[in-house]
């Protein structure tokens, strides 16, 4: 098991390294550097300086020692329009994008397992087939356009809830959280549904392929034929058993919300790493950029690495059908 | 003993007419028997045809300025124009152009930004997967592991990643949607290819001594193309989407020809002051296209699906 988690640690850190080389390799190399982390409006003097200040006058492999170092000291180079270090910029805007993501997979995971369940059970019912349509249309839809539907919904004709903005915020242990006021609630109903929208759709889809299956195997039957309740056999028995690739989907999905989340941020106008990411490609402001990067490489890398660790934790064929193979 | 190769063509069954006959019209036949599945199949073959005849059947050239009346800027749907009289069923945006024919034009982009950038994905996944496939070893280990990479992150990121670092233009949002796609065509023919390769035909083949390349391209491949077709009916509607959404964002194909995406995002200013045609119609457009290669999708995957072959 140990041996197993360092392995895993190690391909995690392996892949940070290389996704920061091609970070780098795209913003220093390709092109000229100076346009691409000067700001654009600076004099020849300022070039100069910034240029020998940037390091941007030695040869390639020392500029990328250098972005090393930095980078490791959680020195990614100041926001040209906010004049703050680029990486303090997307730590204060991450509680509000993870805010985002976390009640959008709590929304999928409450309505998309029930579904799924009843879909699964009941699989030739009109409501399975519905359940069924209406998740193709839950992935077909694309996200922009969802939120553009519920804001024109919502806010334009029925005038219910707030279009854009994060609302109220509480304080929970130093981070400012929507989901404690009133108001704030109401600004996150929307994002978060509409951020929901796609995992829950796959949320049905899997618990139903995992219900169906289940209900063939054996154990199934025999407790059925032990006499349990249909209750009992569904919650304890098919449940328990389908609950494994569910949550590391679940797990695994929640890179991809995070990731989405730069949509629903940007319909919503609400203030989290995502907005920030679009906002800064469209005023050039690279060192953001590359912070955002950066940032969600790290937090992909973990999420992916707790959820192999736990993975093969809950499931010990895992870690046995990986051990040989390196 | 050698077999000599024309001998060797005739014995083989796919070499007769009949032959090739009868998986397609069993194909045809169960494809048929979902009724949504025909539906979608015909929602999408209207809507291929409307937007290649988008220059005969559109009302205006919505690319012309000098067809457009900024007198009828935002005009409701249903209403006419003050100066040629014509009627703008879905209205017009901020510029005067008849929604309708922006739509029909901007549908053209999306199938062909969506359609190019999946075959270019095909192509380059299907020579890495098969190459992969038949090498094995470090080749195989090499491009895969590039391919679980790049797979644990959500296309979107990469895609704007790109787009952020590259700039805008077709031809850039082509490089970037095939950059996110290749992997998939990569990962599903090399599984593919791997278990077909065990098969005995295969082997047969090898002991007609028929040349490597024959193998490959006449053998292992079509026997591959069923899941890859599938992968890609999935993929062309996650790369329309896609394409809209980086559109929507401000990353992806230049103002001047919009596709379905700008023209929702164009839409989007207006919204809120009630003005919801803009963004509404090109936003359905978008989705009767992604809906109706899904429900063609959802059919293919039962269909060609040997594990529930009757």
């Amino acid at each position: 098991m140990i041996g197993f988690t360092l392995r895993r640690l190690g391909q995690g850190l392996l892949v940070m390294a290389v996704m920061s080389t091609l970070v780098f390799v795209g913003v220093y190399a390709i092109g000229n550097p100076v346009e691409l982390l000067v700001n654009p409006q600076a004099d020849d003097a300022e070039r100069a300086r910034a240029t020998a200040a940037l390091g941007l006058d030695k040869p390639l492999t020392a500029q990328f020692a250098t972005f090393v170092v930095r980078a490791l000291q959680g020195d990614l180079g100041r926001s040209f329009v906010y004049n703050v270090p680029a990486i303090q910029l997307i730590l204060d805007k991450l509680p509000a994008t993870l805010e985002l993501a976390a009640v959008a997979t709590v929304i999928a995971i409450v309505i998309g397992i029930p579904l799924g369940l009843v879909a699964g059970l009941k699989p030739d019912s009109w409501l399975g087939r519905s359940i069924m349509a209406g998740s193709i249309l839950g992935f077909s839809l694309p996200t922009f356009w969802v939120g553009l539907v519920l804001i024109m919904v919502f806010s334009v004709k029925l005038g219910w809830l707030p279009p854009n903005g994060r609302g109220e915020t509480a304080m929970l242990l130093g981070v400012p959280v929507s989901f404690l006021t009133l108001d704030g609630l109401r600004h996150l109903a929307m994002p978060a549904t509409n951020l929901a929208l796609l995992k829950l759709s796959l949320l049905a889809r899997l618990t139903r392929g995992g219900t169906r299956e289940a209900l063939l195997q054996d154990y199934v039957k025999f407790a059925r034929a032990k006499g349990l309740t249909p209750g009992r056999v569904i919650g304890v028995h098919v449940l328990k058993n389908i609950m494994i690739p569910i949550v590391t989907v679940i797990g695994l999905e929640l890179g991809s919300v995070i990731a989405y989340a730069v949509v629903t941020e940007s319909i919503f106008a609400w203030p989290g790493s995502g907005k920030l990411l679009i906002d800064s490609i469209n005023q050039l402001d690279r060192p953001v950029i590359v912070a955002y990067l950066l940032v969600t490489l790290a937090i992909f890398v973990t999420i992916n690495f707790v959820v192999d660790v736990l993975y093969s934790f809950l499931d010990p064929r895992v870690r046995l059908a990986a051990a040989p193979a390196h | 003993m050698k077999v000599p190769a024309a001998i060797v063509e005739e014995a083989l069954p796919d070499a007769s007419p009949v032959a090739v006959q009868g998986p397609w019209r069993r194909f045809a036949t169960e494809f048929a028997e979902s009724r949504l599945a025909l539906a979608g199949l015909a929602l999408l073959a209207a809507i291929v045809i409307v937007a290649v005849a988008a220059p005969i059947v559109s009302p205006q050239n919505p690319y012309d300025l000098a067809q457009l009346d900024v007198l009828d800027s935002k005009l409701a749907p249903g209403e006419h124009s003050s100066s040629t009289g014509m009627t703008y069923w879905l209205g017009t945006d901020d510029q005067g152009r008849d929604m309708l024919s922006g739509i029909l034009y901007g549908l053209r982009i999306s199938l062909i930004v969506g359609a190019s950038s999946t075959l270019i994905a095909l192509a380059l996944g299907l020579a890495l997967g098969l190459t992969a496939a038949y090498f094995g070893g470090w080749v195989d280990t090499l491009v895969m592991r590039i391919a679980d990479i790049q797979l644990s992150f959500p296309a979107i990121l990469i895609a704007l990643v790109l787009l952020a670092l590259m700039g805008q233009g077709a031809g850039k949002i082509v490089a970037a949607l095939v950059t996110v796609q290749w992997a998939y065509y990569a990962r599903t023919v090399r599984s593919a290819a791997l278990v077909e390769r065990q098969k005995e035909y295969i082997e047969a083949a090898r002991g007609l001594a028929l040349s490597r390349a024959r193998i490959v391209f006449r053998h292992l491949l079509p026997n591959c193309l069923p899941p890859l077709i599938l992968v890609a009916t999935v993929q062309v509607a996650h790369a329309i989407s896609l394409e809209a959404t980086l559109s929507f964002l401000g990353l992806g194909l230049p103002i001047t020809e919009p596709s379905l995406g700008l023209l929702i995002a164009n839409g989007f200013q207006y919204l809120l002051s009630g003005t919801y045609w803009i963004s509404f119609y090109p936003g359905l457009a978008l989705l009767a296209t992604i809906v109706s290669i899904n429900l063609v999708a959802d059919q293919l995957r039962d269909v060609l699906n040997p594990r529930l072959r009757r």
